[in-house]
């Protein structure tokens, strides 16, 4: 781990108080710390989501879990509704549902996926792989997009209703569905429902390779800045499916070091707590997730879709497939950790999400009506999902009636906190000119944040509009040197 | 036989017959008034306020009124509509009914009086109470957050199951549900799930056991039409009501 996020000595550091009540709603708040001479000491993220999580659902019954907790995060809730029912599946002795089940809920999280990543990158991010670097910010925009590349933006918009459309379909409503239940699912499909799904899916699939090239080529124009920008050498966990091959759905556990060793492979995530620690900084809510061999000093590690391309030996699906061969050129042998990379991936599993989903609306197993499975009641059950954004970890145990008695989650910005600091202290060092902060800088440290594509509020705003209140602190003497706010409007002002 | 009896009820005639109820009538005649602590199995009670009416310019609680010749009766008037949101949005904020997150969401009749009165925020500021689910029995649970003391279960359990499980205590703004035991859980008790009890709670408050969230939106009771084409979950079979799956 970078020394930089811990200075030597703290108690001569900083007063900056992370107060979240002083802390502008929404914004998301990144402190650096500099020395003397203006080097960066620290940069530390500051975030206030995620608590209360646990203690909400304590005392409520598991069966009303999975759908409980999707009202815990507005960003991506079907992943958290999937992790939540794959451990009530243990708790209801089912950790097999039958085919139809596993099935539809395959098709939901897909769905899912394709929307997320659809939506991450035609409002978020594509901007800045359609326009040049020095684009004026006021067109550097999804506005701008929609002038310039009518056609992508539409093609955007139409994935991701598409995404959502299959969320629907499974889960019986765009947001807050209630397809699943303990051990399997409420539904199957209907003829009907199958062959509506069918329809432009093809074209789908084709707009899908056409978004991969396109980030392609916007890397080959300026490979320099790709290669470098906040890029930082990590450890990489995700699920893996038996075979060696992606699997978002379900798997076993596997990470690799910075050189592409395997560190542990297939291991039942079940057991994720004796290969994975959380640690807790003082000075932020959020705690550090570790692979704990490697300690919290070296074990910390990246998840989400460059994870998993990085992770995975094979794509079952032809096209993304042929994709991931051609990525993973990148690394030379070792795993890409091109932060910007994360993008490219995320593109590569859009289009193994529409494939896939084609392929399960041809398999017949999607009308059965075996919908449900029970065994015997258990206690504690464990659910882990590849989410859009990386790895996400349910665990719950129950009383003897029933009712949630512990619950632990590890959403997947956790899992990335610590790669998203070093990230943002990577950029700032390159950035950070003097004593001064300034927009270009902000700009830049939101890029390093979107291409994690955290499940933050701040982070959900549009390009140039990610709302950061940055400070500059002077090591010695504590004192806030500087401080920049960005608004939701896209407006700054400096409030030092 | 003379003259059939009759009252108007927003310029309709409604026939009754002699002992009925305003609405009882109403509800013979195919004219819904909304509702929450009336059934027809039951004594009237009168404590929701839901089914507010005038009855010959005078506010009154038309489960209670017994229906009389000549009467003119108000029901679907703007003013009555906004005192019955304004009942619901209390009803909403007392409890948590956090309805994304209800089992029993899509099928309640809490629910679909409030759609039914054009509810579309609590209004008011939240209670936020908490009230710990009773799971103590094997097969139902009992959340007290999603009570509205309509004591349907009370007078079911007395009247029909002859186990006078459940009672209301305290007063106001105090009153709450119990279980009459010792304890106060529903495990000490010889409650069943195929008890009318199990069957009359116009919230989820009373629920079985596992199920989760069996029936899939678009096919639950008021997923297609409102509450005044429907009816009661109460007064619906099973199978329709949507309740048990097993
Ligand atoms: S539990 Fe249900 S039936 Fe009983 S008083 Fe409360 S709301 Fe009414
Ligand atoms: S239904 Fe008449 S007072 Fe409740």
């Amino acid at each position: 781990m970078s020394t930089l996020e811990t200075a030597a000595h703290p108690e001569r550091l900083c007063r900056v108080a992370i107060d979240p009540l002083s802390r502008v709603e929404g914004h998301g708040k990144v402190t650096l710390l500099t020395d003397r001479d203006h080097h960066i000491r620290q940069a530390r993220l500051h975030i206030v989501e995620f608590r209360g999580f646990e203690k909400f659902i304590q005392g409520r019954p598991y069966w009303e879990v999975p759908v409980a907790v999707q009202r815990l995060c507005g960003i991506c809730p079907v992943s958290h509704n999937l992790a939540a029912a794959k451990a009530v599946d243990q708790l209801v002795g089912a950790p097999e549902i039958p085919p139809t089940a596993e099935k539809i809920r395959r098709l939901m999280h897909y769905g899912q996926t394709l929307q997320s990543h659809a939506v991450h990158f035609f409002h978020l991010a594509s901007p800045d792989f359609l326009f040049d670097f020095d684009d004026p910010t006021a067109h550097r925009n999804i506005g701008g997009v929609m002038a310039d590349y009518p056609d992508i933006a539409r093609q955007g918009v139409r994935l991701r209703k598409y995404g959502q459309e299959v969320i629907r379909v499974t889960a019986g409503k765009r947001i807050h569905g209630t397809g699943t239940v303990p051990g399997g699912v409420n539904k199957s499909l209907t003829v009907q429902e199958r062959n509506y799904l069918l329809t432009d899916l093809d074209l789908l699939i084709q707009w899908g390779r056409n978004i991969v090239k396109l980030v392609k080529q916007a890397y080959a124009l300026n490979p320099g800045y790709f290669t470098h920008f906040a890029t930082i050498r990590t450890n990489y966990l995700s699920l893996i499916g038996a075979d060696g091959a992606l699997d978002l759905y379900h798997g076993g556990l596997r990470a690799r070091n910075e050189r592409g060793e395997i560190l542990f492979d297939h291991l039942d995530y079940r057991r994720y707590s004796q290969v994975l620690r959380e640690q807790v900084k003082p000075w932020s809510y959020m705690k550090f997730p570790f692979i704990n061999s490697l300690g919290p000093e070296q074990g910390w590690y990246r998840v989400g879709p460059l994870a998993r391309i990085n992770n995975c030996d094979r794509i079952a699906t032809p096209l993304a497939e042929e994709e991931r061969r051609e990525f993973m050129a990148l690394g030379e042998g070792q795993p890409v950790h091109v932060t910007l990379a994360y993008h490219w991936a995320r593109m590569i599993e859009l289009l193994h999400a529409a494939e896939a989903i084609r392929e399960l609306l041809l398999d017949p197993d999607i009308f059965g009506d075996e919908l449900v499975a029970r065994g015997e009641m258990t206690r504690e059950g464990v659910g882990v999902i590849e989410a859009p954004r990386g790895t996400l970890f349910h665990h719950y145990r129950i009383n003897e009636d029933g009712l949630i008695e512990k619950a632990n989650l590890i959403v997947s910005t956790t899992n990335n906190n610590q790669a998203m600091n070093e990230s943002i202290r990577q950029v700032a060092e390159h950035y950070l000119d003097g004593k001064e902060l300034s927009e270009p800088l902000l700009n830049q440290i939101e890029v390093a944040v979107r291409a994690y594509d955290p499940c933050l509020s701040c982070a959900t705003h549009a390009l140039g509009k990610m709302p950061l209140i940055v400070e500059l602190v002077e090591e010695e003497s504590g004192a806030v040197v500087d401080c920049l706010v960005r608004d939701a409007d896209g407006t700054f002002h400096s409030s030092y | 036989m003379s003259e059939e009896l009759g009252f108007t009820l927003d310029g309709r005639r409604i026939p009754f017959q002699d002992g009925q109820t305003v609405m009882a009538a109403a509800l013979a005649a195919g004219v819904y008034i909304p509702h929450l602590c009336f059934n027809p199995d039951f004594a009237p009670h009168g404590s929701c306020r839901v089914c507010l009416v005038k009855v010959n310019g005078r506010f009154q609680a038309s489960c209670t009124t017994p229906a009389a010749s000549g009467l003119t009766v108000q029901s679907e008037t703007e003013e009555l509509r906004n005192i019955r949101r304004g009942i619901l949005q209390m009803l909403f904020v007392e409890g948590n009914h956090v309805c994304p997150a209800c089992e029993k969401s899509g099928a309640c009749q809490l629910q679909a009086v409030a759609y039914y009165v054009g509810m579309l925020n609590p209004h008011f500021s939240h209670f936020y109470p908490r009230r710990p689910v009773d799971a103590s029995h094997a097969e139902a649970v009992i959340d007290f957050n999603r009570c509205i003391l309509c004591e349907l279960c009370v007078r079911a359990s007395r009247d029909v199951d002859g186990k006078n499980i459940f009672a209301v205590q305290g007063r106001g703004i105090q009153a709450h549900l119990v279980v009459n035991t010792p304890s106060g859980k529903l495990g000490a008790t010889h409650f069943s799930i195929h008890d009318k009890a199990a069957q009359v709670c116009p919230t989820g408050a009373i629920l079985t056991k596992h199920q989760g969230y069996n029936v899939p939106i678009g096919q639950r009771l008021y997923d297609r039409k409102p509450i005044n084409v429907v009816g009661d979950v109460a007064q619906l079979p099973e199978s329709k009501g949507g309740r048990r799956h097993d």
